[in-house]
């Protein structure tokens, strides 16, 4: 059983959290203007790295998206981040 | 004291056990495991292996027992599979031998052992393939195979879960254990020390030794009330199975007379002591009865009284022995030690004989050993007992991703490279003297005090390899409990099975329940001769948890029967009951599917046909009420689905869909709008988490979370149905304070009302085709509201409406169940909704997805509706089929498919390659070898003018 640091909740165990994708994945658009080809690579291409990712995942119970950086094959967590743009 | 004479004193001490081996009663004492109490009553035949039925006796006296396996029953628990060398001895114990028939001592199978040299490894695999291995694999299996699960046994009581958070969790209570326990503790940590065995004390308890001038099991009592006094905790019959991610450690504790618990400790830091378990040396017949480890041995004079032979030999390549032999010299028996080095290390001790480059090569006897071979010669013996090494328990090491070397000075894997907040001392370390182990178990916890000084009566530890002998003649085992021998392995590799994994698969060799805690060493040196390479060459198979089979009701906890998946209710649920409906669970919801007495069917076409004659009431609480509220809460909705909601009037309705980014339909539902910068999402209820998550996903992502919030009211709301011709009427008797006029109230509508002190929805949306009026309330007014709708019900000849007639409702008009008539490449288009891919110029979740090759091809499947001949419907699932020269292909299936009471006739909708171009066509269906015909027709069977809606 994992931990990782909500940015908003603290430590909490694995099962309240689900994963939401890569980090940097931005949603090609508009679609007019967007290729079979660059719509495909959004929807399914990963880059799957061994070693140091930075991912989206979301707290279930509190219900906040955040980016965490982990290793994907020790399961090492160095940190998370909200994704909350500062108030204008 | 022989075995004989020991059962005698059980008998007349007053601390007596009876218990029943085979249905024969026994007698034990207050401190006996199953094991020992089974051989102070001197029963060494205890079961048969697994496939070739041999008689089978202990080998240890720990968690690497691999023949000591019991079926027991005791105070309504049952255990399938125990390991009878960890299990405490309670009076009244029923024990059963496994894999017996009629017992351990008579076995009608036996006659498999003499055929033994006809079934190697992969013989029924190979032998019974033609025509179909499935044909023979019951009878198979009835044969082989540990203790039977009772599919009827309930446990008396749920296996309560505990999370402990501590300093330093130390597994092992053996000296390395204590002493590591006792230095943290002086330190002012606060310390956990888990023991598997029911008494901590590990090694000390049976080997003789002194530290700091106390006799060693004194040293062992004094430990444990230092620790105590200093708040240290220690759990004993308590076994740690498993490390996972972040230093999580589970354990397993097995307690008497109350259900086993079941722990999660996160510690800051990990001291494995886990000890080293024996292993034996591979000679013919080596697996009979009364072979044991020579640990194993001393354990049960020393601590339970048990002699278990007159005549010992005890066969070694190791100095571990001599206090063993030594030990059994002093309880009287005759002792020699057949070591198979040239020159022992040490000399021959007083009164025991000593017998060099002496390795056993078979022993004699059948349901107990009776003489030993060495050099040649018969040597009478009634006991054989065996050191080949010690293999550290390094398990726990290796799931915390450690990594093993392979040390050919102790001849042992032993723990490499150091993993962070983890230590592993004394014999688990290959650190297999005393005051090593003490001092490694001290220092571990970063103690500065002196480290305790110990003399134990063995001082110097020296081994020399006896592997395998391939050339040897005769069956010689190295897994006991999965019955591979020597032979099996070198088959293996004659075969091209001589990777380590290979090896294991193909041979079964480690893959019992005891995983191969004492095989492995000797079947991959085994495998490691046959081929020609080095121990570390052939290398280990991969640890995985658990380290011992944990019973499932200790990790199901309390989450089992009704916890397992606990349903959802409906606030309504006692009322319903009353109203004698039958409960279905649908999504997660526990909801009345139909109502009153009959067979189902026909109590289902009952609502169905009076919902359109009269009225009726549905509860449709699961219903999705999510609200958007912002002033960005229309631009979070139109990017969220697939038709427009920004253009919808504040007191409006719209149906329509939402779509995955690959295009495909998720779910459907109707959107209202309240004001302008507030919405109520009414999803299908088997989506209500999945649409709060999205809209979550994409109000954080793309849109300022300050604009615009979504709230889920699901729970917190009741939504009760009045729908058919009378449904008007009764919603008027009810009071709500609303104008129910067509033209103040239209169809896709909805109007703020109050009953009593709570407010009302009341919204005209209509699954069923008809006149239909939702009433959503807060759910504390839901039961008043009901009983209500109930009495003006009764005055109209209202029926309940349960979900299986709802079904029929809604498939007459050829609406759809969003994941049942669509699947998961379902597009909009493909169910005649084209409009917003059409005209929509901006974003929308899916939208670049309906415009790829796929999304375009002219034949895509779509929405029908099906009509068959005769009364029969057609089956759900059953596929549309198009038959071409010799070959056939499926164009589309059945998605759903009722008799229709008003129509009085089958109704089906399915899926259809380029169905709208087959309209009014015969189409083949084909179902599990049958064939019918249909015609293919629009999706909606009735009112297709939908005048009902304002009827």
């Amino acid at each position: 059983m994992q931990r990782f640091p909500c940015p908003f909740c603290g430590l909490r165990d694995e099962t309240e959290f689900h994963y939401g994708g890569e980090a940097g994945n931005d949603r090609p658009e508009p679609a007019a203007e967007v290729s079979d080809q660059g719509w495909a690579e959004y929807l399914h291409i990963e880059t799957n790295p061994k070693g140091r990712s930075r991912e989206i995942w979301v707290h279930m119970t509190c219900g906040e998206f955040f980016l965490l950086e982990r290793d994907t094959v020790t399961h090492e967590v160095f940190a998370s981040e909200s994704l909350r743009r500062a108030a204008p | 004291m022989t075995a004989a004479s020991q059962s005698k004193q059980h008998t007349t001490s007053t601390d007596a056990l009876t218990f029943t081996f085979d249905g024969r009663a026994l007698v034990g004492r207050h401190g006996d495991t199953v094991a020992s109490a089974l051989l102070a009553n001197g029963v060494f035949t205890i079961g048969r292996s697994f496939k070739y039925h041999r008689p089978r006796g202990f080998w240890s006296a720990g968690a690497e027992e691999p023949n000591g396996l019991f079926d027991i029953r005791h105070q309504g628990r049952h255990h399938p599979n125990a390991r009878g060398t960890l299990v405490p001895l309670e009076a009244g114990m029923e024990v059963r031998s496994v894999n017996t028939s009629p017992s351990a001592a008579q076995d009608r199978l036996s006659l498999l052992d003499r055929l033994g040299r006809f079934l190697p490894a992969g013989f029924y695999y190979k032998t019974f393939l033609w025509p179909d291995w499935h044909l023979y694999e019951p009878r198979i299996r009835a044969m082989a195979g540990l203790g039977r699960l009772d599919p009827a046994f309930e446990p008396p009581g749920n296996s309560p879960q505990r999370s402990l958070h501590c300093d330093l969790l130390i597994i092992g209570a053996g000296p390395a254990g204590l002493a590591a326990a006792h230095a943290a503790a002086t330190a002012g940590r606060r310390v956990l020390l888990v023991e598997l065995q029911r008494q901590a004390g590990g090694s000390l308890l049976h080997r003789p030794a002194r530290i700091e001038g106390l006799d060693g099991t004194d040293w062992v009592a004094a430990t444990l009330n230092k620790l105590s006094d200093q708040g240290g905790e220690l759990l004993t019959s308590t076994t740690a199975y498993g490390i996972y991610d972040h230093n999580l450690v589970c354990l397993w504790e097995q307690r008497q007379g109350r259900p086993d618990r079941l722990w999660r400790v996160r510690p800051r830091e990990i001291v494995l002591a886990t000890g080293a378990s024996e292993r034996p040396l591979v000679f013919e017949n080596n697996d009979r009865p009364g072979i044991l480890s020579a640990d194993a041995g001393l354990h049960y004079l020393r601590r339970h009284g048990v002699r278990l032979g007159e005549r010992v030999v005890i066969a070694t390549n190791n100095d571990s022995v001599w206090p063993v032999a030594t030990g059994l010299r002093d309880a009287g028996a005759r002792v020699t030690i057949a070591d198979s080095r040239a020159q022992a290390s040490l000399p021959a001790p007083e009164g025991v004989e000593l017998l060099t480059s002496a390795p056993v090569t078979s022993v004699q006897g059948r349901k107990r050993a009776e003489a030993v071979i060495v050099k040649g010669r018969s040597l009478a013996a009634d006991l054989v007992l065996v050191s080949g090494g010690f293999t550290p328990n390094v398990h726990l090491y290796c799931q915390a991703r450690g990594r093993l070397h392979y040390d050919e000075e102790r001849l042992a894997f032993r723990p490499g490279q150091a993993v962070p907040g983890l230590q592993v001392v004394g014999a688990a370390n290959g650190t297999f003297l005393l005051a090593d182990a003490l001092k490694e178990g001290h220092r571990s916890a970063g103690s500065k005090e002196d480290v305790p000084r110990a003399e134990a009566a063995l001082e110097q530890f020296s081994i020399e390899a006896a592997w395998p002998d391939t050339k040897l003649a005769g069956r010689q085992w190295i897994d006991f409990q999965n019955d591979v021998t020597l032979k099996d392995v070198a088959l293996a590799a004659q075969e091209n099975f001589r990777s380590v994994e290979h090896l294991k698969r193909y041979t079964t060799l480690g893959m019992a329940t005891d995983q191969g805690k004492t095989s492995n060493m000797n079947g991959l040196a085994a495998m490691a001769a046959v081929t020609g390479r080095t121990i570390p060459e052939v290398g280990t198979t991969t640890f995985r948890p658990p380290y011992v089979p944990v019973p499932f009701t200790v990790i199901a906890g309390r989450r089992r029967g009704e916890l397992f998946s606990p349903v959802r209710r409906l606030v309504l649920e006692n009322a319903h009951r009353q109203a004698g409906a039958a409960f279905r669970e649908y999504g997660s919801w526990l909801r009345p599917a139909f109502y009153g007495v009959g067979t189902p069917e026909e109590a289902i076409h009952r609502e169905a046909r009076q919902a359109r004659q009269s009225v009726g009431l549905f509860d449709g609480s699961p219903l999705g009420k999510i609200e958007v509220m912002g002033p960005q809460a229309a631009a979070l909705l139109d990017f969220n689905s697939y038709n427009r909601l920004s253009t919808l009037k504040p007191g409006r309705i719209r149906y329509g869909f939402m779509l995955t980014e690959s295009g495909v339909v998720y779910d459907d539902g109707v959107v209202l709008r309240v004001s302008e910068d507030h919405f109520i999402v009414s999803c299908s209820s088997g989506h209500v988490p999945g649409v709060v998550m999205r809209l979550e996903e994409w109000r954080q992502d793309r849109f300022d979370p300050s604009q615009v919030v979504v709230h889920n009211s699901t729970a917190q709301w009741s939504t009760l149905t009045a729908t058919g011709p009378q449904a008007r009427s009764l919603v008027a008797a009810l009071d709500l304070g609303v104008d129910l006029g067509d033209d103040a109230l239209p169809h896709m509508a909805f109007a703020q009302g109050r009953f009593r002190q709570w407010p009302v929805r009341v919204a005209r949306v209509s699954f069923t085709g008809d006149r239909s009026y939702e009433l959503s309330l807060p759910a504390a007014g839901a039961l008043t509201l009901w009983q209500r709708m109930l009495v003006e019900g009764q005055k109209r000849e209202a029926t309940l409406l349960g979900s299986e007639a709802l079904m029929i409702l809604r498939a007459e008009k050829g609406y759809i169940v969003a994941g049942k008539d669509t699947d998961g490449y379902t597009m909009p288009m493909d169910l005649g909704l084209s409009g917003p891919r059409e005209k929509r110029q901006d974003e929308y979740v899916g939208k670049r997805a309906l415009f790829t090759p796929e999304a375009t091809k002219p034949n895509r499947p779509a929405l029908v509706g099906l009509e068959v001949e005769g009364s029969e419907p057609l089956p759900t699932g059953a596929h549309a089929i198009e038959r071409s020269g010799t070959g056939q292909r499926s164009l589309g299936f059945v998605t759903s498919s009722y008799w229709s009471p008003m129509l009085g006739r089958p109704i089906a909708l399915a899926l259809v390659e380029a169905g709208r171009a087959r309209l009014q066509q015969e189409i083949e269906i084909y179902h599990l070898g049958q064939q019918r015909r249909a015609r293919v027709v629009a999706p909606c069977a009735f009112d297709p003018e939908g005048a009902r809606l304002n009827a």
